[in-house]
């Protein structure tokens, strides 16, 4: 039975503030600063959940989140720790993990058949003969899994934020805050960061001496000091989720990640109360001492009427004195130890006529008839190590209160590379190594008690504002004497020939499944991980991976140290995917006219990071508009947006010299003022990307790259730089300009009515010309190119300037058809004139050769990248080709982009553009196909959608305007 | 109630039999000596033995049974290649792996899920109509579906245009699988040592001894043996091997991270891939999401992960799944990939007489985990390359006959 106690029993709770909620369809009443798991306990609502694989009704164990028997649902999110959920109003709980309802799961029928369920047993059944398979993995499939996802949840808010700090101090207990206030005090700028509500870790709940008040009156001093010193930052409700290279931790606060960096860590995490392992140690009512003495301190639960106390060490001690005074009654406080030593609180206890029985365990708790909860627990006599005396002692009791001793916090120091060992003298764990910018503090260290915590605080607090390289006075005093660590007891695991002594409580791992996998076995300390499932499960190990790798030592004859410990993996709590999603920042470029193609009515589409129009004006008509504005250039005048097109400048005495080795053509004597084609390849003679150079000084070219392969340009272009070390420098210059085509028998009076300053004719300003001068004002990069087969202009100008310059030309060119065209109409445009586009006529293996790209590799230059591979790629021969196709333009099935060519049921090839043509009537297309099949006439089929076969003819390139005319007006 | 199960429970014999046999001491000299204990080298193991007879056999490993890039994969097994000597490979890996529990007398619970590969844009349309001809062309079942047929196939996907990269369609393979990937290497492991194998964990190889330009041995960290004839299956530390037989490989090693969820109940039955958002999702048969992304940006012999990793991946995951923003990560790893220049694999002769090598698995070694094994195993007792890797040859990196695989790869790289 847990009831409410009264005040001062309650330290996080504001009784003025009821806050109501449901659970499993009833409503309940809770105060504001409770967790659900706290409310519902004060309801002496005692299962939470159901358990794994057996279905066995769970409640409180640790309550810190350190155990999935916690886990619910709350509203859309699934698997909360209902110890670590904050109480609001009209929250929507339900338990998990069962058929029926949480009291009456049909599924605990698992627990009754679980001889039939041994360790790892989907690996030994269900296969034989082969089809059963499927129809088995459907039925486990059906059970599978905890919580519910929500397939119709919404996406709430969540965004990031970065901080930075000298020192900072995970975890506000003892050592922590004793830390941070030393470090501060050293001149360090501190962030201090704890998971609880209220700073005080341990000091909070836990009994520092007999009478009971010195863990309130240290407290209050040390988190005086904390919050006294304006160099302290405190983050409480702060989940540090681990610790990544060079001191990058993330942090998780209300619906904010926050990513940190810090000079100097100091790790005072604390300990994790571990379980003790005999049967039914997974009841409802049987939890750890921690948890009892949270229920009381922090949330004014009683956890029960009668309790029994079992324990390794002397945390017992205190729970059973805090439970005395919440007026629980304790039958027995059961004592592992061979040889307790004697201690105030001992005297305490025997004084308040609580019996004490030393070298004895539970050997079983015995479930209520009714109910779920425990009922009586059977103590024996340990004779050795896990065994027990015949004889036991029954007490009935309510409450179980348990404590199988301390491990480390250890997460965060191991990510961090730290070392532990573990001291068989004590039987605990000890930190042995520690990187030079991190540091432990207090029971994460293995100190042992207040005084020594507090002091080793100081002293980590120091050393790390030393290791953030401030100047710090001289080191604080050790404290006069550190009391020697008491010993825990040497082996908290108790089997029961009957089993259900559970190891992992996430995963319903037993002794014996554990025993029975090693003896299959799979006894290295990792493979037993994985085929028990022991520590994979929600707490990832924080209660099982101790006693777990004991048991295998055990069974090893190995030490704990020689049969080592599994790898302790970010994240440390569990982080939903909308934290570390944030605010999910991609960006999304726009150029400088990208409204003008919005108004225009543009469909637009993704190109990298960009967005270019597709094509202008009503979708239901897209194939149609794309024909109308592909015939608009040639038979008027069009404009593209190119502005996404990667611009590089390449500028130093060596510029030409570097350009000669990053691209195939020729440049030292390109002359000033002229463009040529550029060809990349990478080290295999690939074909990556290509563009135009303009010379615009002897000493400066500007290159344009494809949209999405500038970036990767850019960055080989300095990586062979920083080789090559030639005097040059390369700057990305894509973003800072816009970019336009204007193309079109139209294009010139347009272009003539805004510039003065550059002779257009086509004298003064050949085809592959490059100029510069104004148009309507705007500083202006002119490139006379080719690439849609018409008269026509790039124009690049600053990117502030796009829209200006693109409502000029839009203005100018009113009484000359002028219209803009979008991707699709420019792909169509190039097809026409055979040009290929980089990335959708090439492929991750296309050569300058296949390609039909042999013109633009200079002849006798030493070198470029990839010319040796170009060269014996050469020698060896074509395997493929490119070549141009043409089928007629009526009463055929049109191929996709990516069918095969098919040639005597082999693959020969495939195409890789196609479109109508309606200035040709017919449709045109590049494809690769044998070498044998590239002369001109050749007929292919090509199979397209349901397996037909249509004929095409390959043809010459360019199907328009073979010999250029139309561009070099 | 399967029977196995019954016969289990009602057993009263304690402790259990052992299925894996302890690790034995080193013997002077093996007929074949495998570095890595991986589900490669185990896999060419137990076929050496299963199927030629080859015995004298002994696997080394300086860690645990399958404690690399077996036991760090998210375990997907498909054959949508795009090339046809990648298809006819992977095919051959699938039609093993749907007997391989039969084979093995252990679950590795392979289940085909369906698999789907998104496409966000043109250009990943195309190369997904590319992979499904050659596919089709070669038997395998694969097609591309266009956005309503996959919003009917895969109703929980998200295919709002207003996300930062819409999905256009996909390339659907009805047959992509996910298996156990631990159980694939305990059950070689287990077969292959009932058939007379021995498997030697924690013992490392430090040298590798040649004479006359033939092995004859290696170094172990355990002591040196002889050896007739010796094989490398060490993933990440392909190189690192391989320099130790004195030959150098096209090969660098690069890290690819994973994580998974907590336990959720089934909802997400098929395997989702993104290339151009680098995601790869499915839920496993304990009900967590298994979750990949591409890999990372630079090459490392380490295995740490970055918090960089999940926060790009987990955006990308919540534009295609908006609803999982509640559900939490439990646990994130990293392992080293061998990545080639062509994203096919390094498998046949080396430089050095009898010295097998089988690298260059970057992103994609546990699907072929059984071929690799049926033809390792093959070549090394017939001296024969068969016919199924010839194409996978290492001198094609000086002949220039690479492969292509970079369009059928799964995610970024």
């Amino acid at each position: 039975m847990m009831t409410r106690l009264p005040e001062p029993a309650g330290l996080l709770l504001d009784r003025t503030e009821q806050v109501s909620f449901r659970f499993e369809g009833r409503q309940f009443q809770g105060y504001r600063g409770d967790t659900v798991a706290s409310a519902l306990a004060a309801n002496d609502v005692s299962v939470l959940s159901r358990s794994f694989k057996y279905h066995r009704p769970r409640g409180i164990h640790s309550l810190s989140g350190l155990d999935a028997n916690t886990l619910v649902q709350v509203g859309p999110a699934p698997n909360r720790f209902a110890d670590r959920e904050p109480l609001v109003p009209d929250l929507e709980v339900t338990g998990q993990n069962y058929w029926g309802t949480l009291r009456h799961d049909r599924l605990a029928v698992f627990g009754l058949l679980h001889r039939f369920f041994p360790v790892g047993f989907y690996y030994k059944a269900f296969y034989k003969p082969r089809w059963t398979w499927p129809l088995w993995a459907k039925m486990i499939r059906r059970i599978a899994g905890l919580g519910t996802v929500d397939t119709n949840a919404p996406h709430g808010y969540f965004d990031k934020q970065y901080l930075f700090c000298d020192v900072l101090v995970v975890g506000g207990g003892a050592a922590g805050l004793a830390a941070a206030s030393q470090a501060a005090a050293a001149g360090a700028e501190v962030i201090l960061v704890d998971e609880n509500a209220a700073l005080g870790g341990g000091l909070l709940y836990g009994r520092a001496d007999a009478g009971g008040i010195r863990a309130e009156e240290e407290r209050a001093r040390l988190v005086g000091d904390v919050e006294g010193s304006d160099r302290i930052s405190v983050m409480t409700e702060t989940a540090c989720l681990g610790r990544y290279a060079d001191n990058w931790l993330p942090l998780v606060r209300g619906n904010r990640l926050y990513k940190l960096r810090t000079k100097a860590l100091v790790v005072a995490t604390g300990s994790l109360e571990q379980p003790l392992v005999f049967r039914n140690n997974d009841l409802p009512g049987v939890m750890l001492s921690s948890a009892a003495q949270r229920l009381i301190k922090l949330y004014g639960v009683k956890p029960g009427r009668r309790a029994v106390v079992a324990t390794a060490d002397d945390e017992g001690y205190g729970a059973a004195l805090d439970l005395l005074d919440a007026g629980v009654e304790v039958a027995a406080v059961v004592d592992l130890r061979m040889d307790a030593p004697r201690t105030a609180m001992g005297d305490t206890l025997a004084a308040r006529r609580v019996p004490v029985h030393a070298a004895s365990a539970p050997w079983e708790a015995v479930a209520q008839r009714k109910g779920a909860g425990v009922a009586r627990v059977r103590v024996a006599r340990i004779e050795e190590d896990g065994v027990c005396a015949p004889s036991v002692d029954s007490f009935s009791c309510d409450l179980l209160v348990v404590s199988g001793g301390h491990a480390p916090a250890a997460a965060l120091l191991r990510q961090a590379g730290a070392i532990f060992t573990y001291d068989s003298d004590r039987h605990a764990t000890t930190v042995a190594e520690l990187p030079s910018d991190v540091f432990a503090a207090g029971d994460v260290a293995g100190t042992s008690g207040l005084d020594a915590a507090m002091a080793d605080g100081r002293r980590t607090g120091w050393q790390a504002a030393q290791a953030a390289g401030l100047d710090v006075g001289p080191e604080p005093a050790a404290p006069a004497e550190e009391e020697p660590a008491a010993a825990q007891a040497a082996w908290p695991i108790f089997a029961h020939p009957d089993h259900k002594a559970f190891v992992d409580l996430d995963e319903d791992v037993q002794v014996h499944d554990l025993e029975d996998a090693i003896a299959e076995g799979y006894d290295h300390v990792e493979l037993l991980k994985r085929f028990t499932t022991n520590g994979m499960g929600p707490s990832q190990g924080r209660h099982s991976s101790l006693n777990a790798v004991r048991i295998l030592a055990r069974a090893k004859s190995r030490s704990v140290d020689e049969t080592g410990v599994t790898t302790v993996r970010q994240p440390i709590v569990p982080v939903t995917m909308g934290h570390l999603a944030g605010r999910s920042f991609e960006p999304v470029r726009y150029t400088a006219m990208h409204f003008r193609h919005l108004e225009a009515g543009a469909t637009m589409m993704p190109a990298g990071l960009w967005l270019r129009p597709e094509f202008y004006g009503d979708k239901a008509r897209r194939q149609a508009l794309i024909g109308e504005e592909a015939k608009n250039v040639r038979d008027n005048v069009g404009i593209i947006d190119v502005s996404t097109l990667g611009g590089l400048d390449v500028r130093g005495p060596d510029a030409a010299e570097f350009m000669n080795r990053m691209y195939t053509f020729a440049y030292l004597k390109q002359p000033v003022g002229r463009s040529r084609y550029v060809l990349m390849t990478d080290l295999g003679g690939v074909v990556v990307d290509d563009g135009v150079a303009c010379r615009m000084h002897e000493d400066h070219f500007y290159v344009t790259a494809t949209t999405s392969g500038v970036d990767n340009v850019y960055r080989e272009m300095l990586w062979y730089n920083a080789q090559w070390r030639l005097k040059v420098d390369v700057t990305n210059v894509t973003a800072a300009l816009a970019g336009v085509n204007i193309a079109g028998p139209n294009c010139r009076p347009v272009l003539e009515t805004l510039c003065d300053d550059v002779d257009l004719s086509p004298e003064g300003f050949p085809y592959m010309g490059v100029r510069e001068g104004h148009v309507a004002g705007i500083p202006t990069i002119f490139l006379r190119v080719g690439f849609v087969g018409e008269l026509g202009y790039e124009l690049h100008v600053p990117a502030s300037q796009g829209e200006a310059l693109w409502d000029a030309l839009m203005e100018a060119g009113k009484n000359h058809g002028i219209r803009p065209f979008g991707v699709e109409a420019q792909r169509l445009l190039r097809l026409e004139k055979g040009h290929i586009l980089i990335g959708q006529d090439t492929d991750g293996l296309t050569t300058p050769h296949e390609a039909d790209m042999a013109w633009a590799l200079a002849k006798k230059k030493p070198f470029h990248v990839g010319i040796r591979s170009v060269r014996m790629q050469a020698a060896k021969g074509l395997t493929r080709k490119l070549v141009g196709f043409e089928m007629p333009g009526v009463g055929v099935e049109q191929p996709k982009e990516c069918h095969l060519v098919i040639r005597g049921g082999e693959i020969t090839g495939r195409v890789t553009s196609v479109a109508y043509s309606p200035n040709l009537d017919k449709i045109v297309g590049l494809a690769y196909v044998a070498p044998d099949q590239s002369e001109p006439g050749t007929k292919i089929e090509i199979r397209v959608d349901g397996a037909r076969m249509v004929n095409a003819t390959v043809a010459k390139i360019p199907f328009f305007d073979p010999d250029g005319a139309r561009q070099e007006l | 109630m399967a029977f196995g199960l019954l016969k289990y429970g009602l057993s009263r014999r304690r402790p259990v039999k052992r299925f894996l046999a302890a690790r034995p001491e080193l013997r002077p000299s093996y007929d074949v000596a495998i570095i890595g204990g991986g589900g490669h080298g185990l896999a060419a193991a137990y076929y050496l033995a299963a199927r030629h007879g080859v015995r004298n056999v002994a696997v080394f490993d300086k860690g645990y049974l399958g404690g690399g890039n077996t036991g760090r994969n998210t375990a997907i097994i498909r054959s949508n290649y795009l090339t046809p000597e990648g298809v006819a490979f992977y095919e051959e890996s699938m039609r093993l792996y749907r007997g391989l529990s039969e084979e093995l007398d252990y679950n590795i619970l392979y289940s085909e899920r369906g698999h789907f590969t998104l496409a966000h844009s043109d250009s990943a349309m195309r190369t997904s109509r590319w992979r499904a001809e050659v596919n089709k062309h070669l038997g395998v079942d694969s097609e591309v579906v266009e956005r309503e047929e996959l919003a009917r196939l895969v109703p929980l996907l998200n295919m709002s245009d207003e996300v930062r990269h819409p999905v256009l369609g996909a390339l659907y393979h009805p047959p992509g699988a996910v298996a156990r990937h631990d159980a694939v290497a305990w059950g070689y492991a287990g077969r292959a040592q009932e058939l007379g194998v021995e498997i030697h964990q924690e013992t490392e190889v430090t040298g590798i001894k040649i004479e006359n330009g033939r092995v004859v041995g290696l170094e172990t960290s355990r002591g040196p043996i002889a050896c007739g004839k010796a094989m490398q299956a060490v993933a990440g530390l392909s190189g690192q091997v391989a320099r130790l037989a004195g030959f150098t490989l096209p090969i660098r090693t690069v890290p690819l991270q994973a994580c998974v969820s907590l336990p959720l109940k089934p909802f997400l039955d098929p395997i989702i891939v993104s290339g151009s958002l680098h995601v790869y999702i499915s839920q496993s048969d304990r009900g967590e999401l298994v979750m990949g992304g591409a890999t990372d940006p630079y090459p490392r012999y380490q295995t740490s992960s970055t918090l960089d990793f999940m926060e790009g991946l987990m955006a990308h995951i919540l534009e295609l799944f908006p609803f999982m923003v509640d559900v939490p990560v439990l646990r994130q790893w990293a392992g080293m990939t061998d990545m080639t220049p062509d994203f096919a694999p390094v498998m046949g002769l080396t430089p050095v007489e009898n010295y097998y090598i089988d690298s260059g698995w970057g992103t994609w070694g546990f699907k072929a985990t059984p071929v690799c094994g049926t033809t390792m195993a093959e070549m090394i007792a017939t001296g024969r390359v068969p016919e199924l890797i010839k194409e996978f040859r290492l001198d094609r990196f000086r002949n220039f006959s690479l492969l292509g695989e970079k369009g059928a790869a799964s995610v970024g790289h």
